[in-house]
């Protein structure tokens, strides 16, 4: 093993890899996390902080440690139990009772609001709702705060993170990755976990490997502080979002822009006028709070897989990698990313859910132009629809 | 191509994104020196100009010192919008010049953003700034944008300094000058270079006390003659003293104490303390859109990287007077005024000469370091927040969260430790910088409390970024109430592919047909 080195040699400093690092030194582990640049700089520290992925297999297991995460961290998250949805219009209301016996199916309790209990719930909503769901699962927590523990707890643990420390490509020997590098070192491993969110298919691309995804730029915008409400996690009318435990309302949703990204990550992450429809939607579902001022906006660029669904997986070949996308959706499910990382690396296989339809060998036959088909391209790559 | 696919994703952004309500030649941001030469320089070129000034603000957004550090010492005669239009139009004769040479001047009017494709961003239908006034946000194209926007107050923290009467030097510039507001009547300066003399001199012409200027250095560091009279006109100028706290009542401040950086102090009354430490370009649109900066204390800090002086990094995009860097005086800024507009209608530029400046940050640490010694831990640094020193340094998190033992024992060293000070890293830890004002009253000095402490140098600490809206703007206001259609039409919580919600167990399975039916992409419609 190179100098420097470390058993398992984790590529990413964001929710997933960190979480993964995390659980991994907990075990006793020898880990070493490779971040581009800041811990959760990018999607991680930029996202919604909801934490309700009913969905996905790893969503059992991230509701039971999410109410843990302060205690076992030794930080706080600032996590928040529950959401409720609310619908404006007919087709909402319809929508979302889909989605409640959806949930209800799937054992996770959602019960209907009629519109006085949904205000009552939260009551800078609109008086004209129509009601809507109340998720008595799932939560939120704050993104920034979150990542900065994970990272400190993986560090209290005796696990080490190097920062502004880019990964330019790998040793490998025998058909096993040995070793990454960087301009800050090569650093020797016996297992390598790719975290590395939307640089992630760039990276396994020179070890010959195929994780197809696309990046995307999103956007977010945030409030000055409003009263808190009794459950600050609050959807609906196209948007998702929290408000945080000092009362800002944090918001986003809305109309995503692919972008080519290069190595090095996102030059910048510029916001649009589409602050402009976040904030209708705002103001429109929570019209007692649309005097609030908006004091930023923000965007974040994340990873999306074909499918949209996660690649949680153990290569064959190399046969020491575990590699981790979360398709976009990665902040809540940490907990449980995290634990199923660790459980590969360590076990060869997830502990405590079936993660095989979020194998990678799904992607075998993708035609080599699946972004052109689905239009998930830049825009200066497509012609102006009519009447633009 | 699988039929699933037609090569188009109907939730991109691709084609949703508004045009403008209008497009303008030449758009200058900013109505001061700088920014009414330029309207006036491309106007008499044969060009279209707006001009743009958001003076009158709001007096709820001089209340968060938006854009300036104006204290809350503010008459009443700012809430009546009207009357200060009256008022800013006299007090800037320069604008009916502007205006009888065909300048559209828009007043009472922000400069919230500035939009332009670049990395990570290819959606715009072309180059925009986001205005607004009290009622409405709007779009406004351009062909050539002059940012004239002027330079902010740097505020440093003391004990007493989160009170009403506590304010910046061109924030007490803006009242005394633009506004004719300004309640105070007797006024402490902090800081003897050119910009507190400056201030003293102009107060003292406006009737009013000037009680002491304070200077932390063993000598005055700006024009001497300057300071002599003043002296001459019977204001004291202490050398080799700092302030360590100010009094007050429900009203703000009503006296000081001064004293040299170990004591003893004496007390001055005053109901103003006017802190003219220094200026910083303001740079919020700039950086918002991307612009390049550099850090160069000898252009007031964080400075945008410019040629000919007046070129940014931006295609069509040019910066004159103070926001480009601290020009220092009026001719120069009138120059610089002028060149953006040649340089704008594609004519040769003039590049103006640049002004002697001073070391900004080197003067501003020597303040920084001597009032940390002021006041202990808990005096607050981010007023919006109530982030004191201590919290700060101490990387903790807001009041509201617990501190576990673990949380207790980080701070800015075990995070130095890590790598290099990042103070946007370090604003979402502890939320100093997050608030309201947009960090106006807090960004610079949280800077030079985390260089201090970590023995850091300034520029190596990377700018906390401006995102837009670069003025608070009420959700109602800021939101298109007339959205397009393909925006409407393409609506999804989040990308809007069918596949990603689906239960896992339904994964292949025929319910997942039907979720995709009745669903489509949408989590939550």
């Amino acid at each position: 093993m190179t100098k420097n080195g470390a058993s398992v040699v984790i590529v990413g400093g964001g929710v997933t890899g960190l979480s993964a690092g995390w659980q991994l030194a907990r075990a006793g582990c020898d880990v070493l996390v490779l971040d581009k640049g800041v811990v959760g700089w990018e999607a991680s520290g930029r996202n919604g902080g909801g934490a309700s992925h009913y969905h996905s297999p790893l969503f059992a297991e991230e509701q039971r440690m999410w109410p843990l995460m302060d205690d076992l961290l030794g930080y706080p998250t600032e996590y928040r139990r529950e959401r409720v949805i609310v619908a404006l219009t007919e087709a909402q209301l319809a929508h979302y009772h889909y989605m409640a016996a959806m949930f209800n199916e799937l054992g996770f309790t959602a019960e209907h609001l009629d519109a006085r209990q949904a205000i009552e719930t939260a009551p800078l909503v609109s008086d004209q709702c129509l009601g809507g769901i109340h998720l008595k699962f799932g939560g939120h927590a704050n993104p920034q705060r979150t990542v900065q523990a994970y990272a400190w707890a993986l560090q209290d643990h005796g696990g080490r993170i190097l920062q502004h420390a880019p990964v330019t490509g790998f040793g490998t020997t025998g058909g096993r990755v040995t070793s990454v590098k960087t301009p800050r070192g090569e650093f020797g491993c016996d297992v390598l976990v790719m975290a590395a969110g939307p640089q992630g298919g760039m990276l396994m691309e020179q070890l010959g490997v195929n994780l197809p995804m696309a990046p995307a730029r999103a956007e977010m915008i945030v409030t000055e502080p409003a009263p808190l409400m009794a459950i600050g996690g609050v959807d609906g009318n196209g948007l998702y979002g929290r408000q945080t435990l000092r009362g800002n309302l944090a918001y986003g949703g809305g109309p995503h822009e692919w972008i080519d990204l290069d190595a090095a990550g996102p030059a910048a992450r510029p916001t649009t006028p589409l602050m402009r429809n976040l904030a209708k939607r705002v103001a429109e579902l929570l019209p007692k709070a649309a005097h609030l001022r908006v004091i930023r906006s923000w965007a974040g660029v994340i990873e999306t897989t074909p499918d949209g669904r996660p690649v949680i997986d153990r290569l064959t070949s190399p046969d020491n990698v575990v590699v981790a996308t979360m398709s976009g959706v990665g902040f809540g499910l940490s907990p449980a990313s995290g634990h199923a990382v660790a459980d590969l690396v360590l076990e060869g296989r997830c502990s405590f859910t079936d993660l095989s339809k979020l194998a990678l060998d799904r992607f075998a036959d993708l035609p080599a132009d699946w972004r052109q088909q689905r239009g998930w391209t830049p825009a200066s790559a497509l012609t102006q629809p009519a009447g633009a | 191509m699988d039929a699933e696919f037609d090569g188009r994703d109907r939730h991109a952004i691709n084609g949703k994104l508004p045009r403008p309500e209008r497009t303008v030649q030449v758009l200058v941001i900013g109505a001061g020196p700088a920014g009414v030469a330029a309207a006036i320089q491309a106007a008499k070129g044969g060009a279209q100009v707006l001009l743009v000034d958001e003076n009158p603000v709001s007096a709820s957004l001089m209340g968060l010192d938006t854009p300036l550090y104006f204290g809350g010492r503010m008459t009443p005669a700012v809430q009546r919008q009207d009357r200060m239009i009256e008022q800013v139009f006299a007090a800037n004769p320069q604008l009916e010049d502007a205006f009888n040479l065909g300048v559209e001047v828009a007043l009472a009017t922000y400069a919230w953003g500035a939009f332009v494709n670049g990395p990570a961003l290819q959606s715009l239908p072309q180059p925009m700034v986001g205005l607004a006034d009290e009622e409405r946000a709007w779009l406004v194209g351009y062909d050539k944008l002059i940012l004239a926007t002027g330079a902010r107050d740097i505020a440093m923290a003391f004990p007493g300094w989160d009170q009403p009467g506590v304010m910046g030097a061109n924030g007490l510039a803006a009242l005394l000058q633009r506004y004719d507001a300004f309640a105070g009547r007797r006024v402490v300066v902090l800081g003897g270079g050119d910009l507190g003399l400056k201030t003293a001199m102009s107060a003292l012409d406006r009737g009013l006390e000037v009680a002491a200027v304070v200077e932390l250095l063993p000598t005055i560091p700006g024009d001497a003659a300057l300071a002599q009279a003043l002296e001459a006109r019977g204001v004291p100028i202490l050398t080799g003293q700092m302030i360590h706290r100010a009094h007050g009542g429900l009203d703000g401040v009503e006296r000081v104490e001064v004293g040299p950086p170990g004591g003893p102090v004496r007390e001055i009354a005053c109901d103003t303390a006017c802190m003219a430490l220094g200026l910083a370009p303001a740079i919020e649109l700039l950086n918002a859109m991307g612009g390049a900066l550099e850090a160069d204390s000898r252009r007031g800090g964080h400075a945008p990287r410019v040629t000919d002086g007046v070129r940014t990094s931006l295609a069509d995009v040019f910066v004159a007077g103070d926001c480009a860097g601290l020009p220092g005086d009026l001719a120069h800024a009138e120059a610089q005024g002028i060149a953006a507009a040649q340089a704008a209608l594609g004519l040769a530029v003039e590049v103006p000469p640049p002004a002697p400046q001073v070391d900004a940050w080197t003067y501003q640490m020597d303040w920084m370091r001597a009032l940390l010694g002021a006041g202990g831990d808990d005096v607050i640094v981010c007023q919006c927040e109530e982030v004191s020193r201590g919290d700060l340094l101490g990387v903790q998190p807001p009041r509201y969260l617990d501190r576990p033992p673990a949380m207790a024992a980080r701070d800015v060293h075990t995070l130095l430790a890590d790598g290099p000070i990042n103070q946007d890293q370090i604003k979402r830890l502890t939320r100093a910088c997050m608030g309201a004002c947009q960090a106006r009253r807090c960004r610079e000095q949280v800077a030079l409390t985390l260089a201090c402490a970590t023995q850091s140098a300034p520029e190596t600490i990377p700018l906390a970024g401006f995102r837009a809206p670069v003025r608070p703007l009420p959700l109602k206001v800021l939101a298109d109430w007339d959205e397009a259609a393909a925006m409407s039409e393409g609506w999804d919580v989040w990308f809007g592919i069918p596949s990603q919600w689906i239960p896992y167990q339904d994964i292949g399975a025929e319910r997942e047909a039907m979720h995709r039916a009745i669903l489509g992409g949408d989590m939550h419609l």
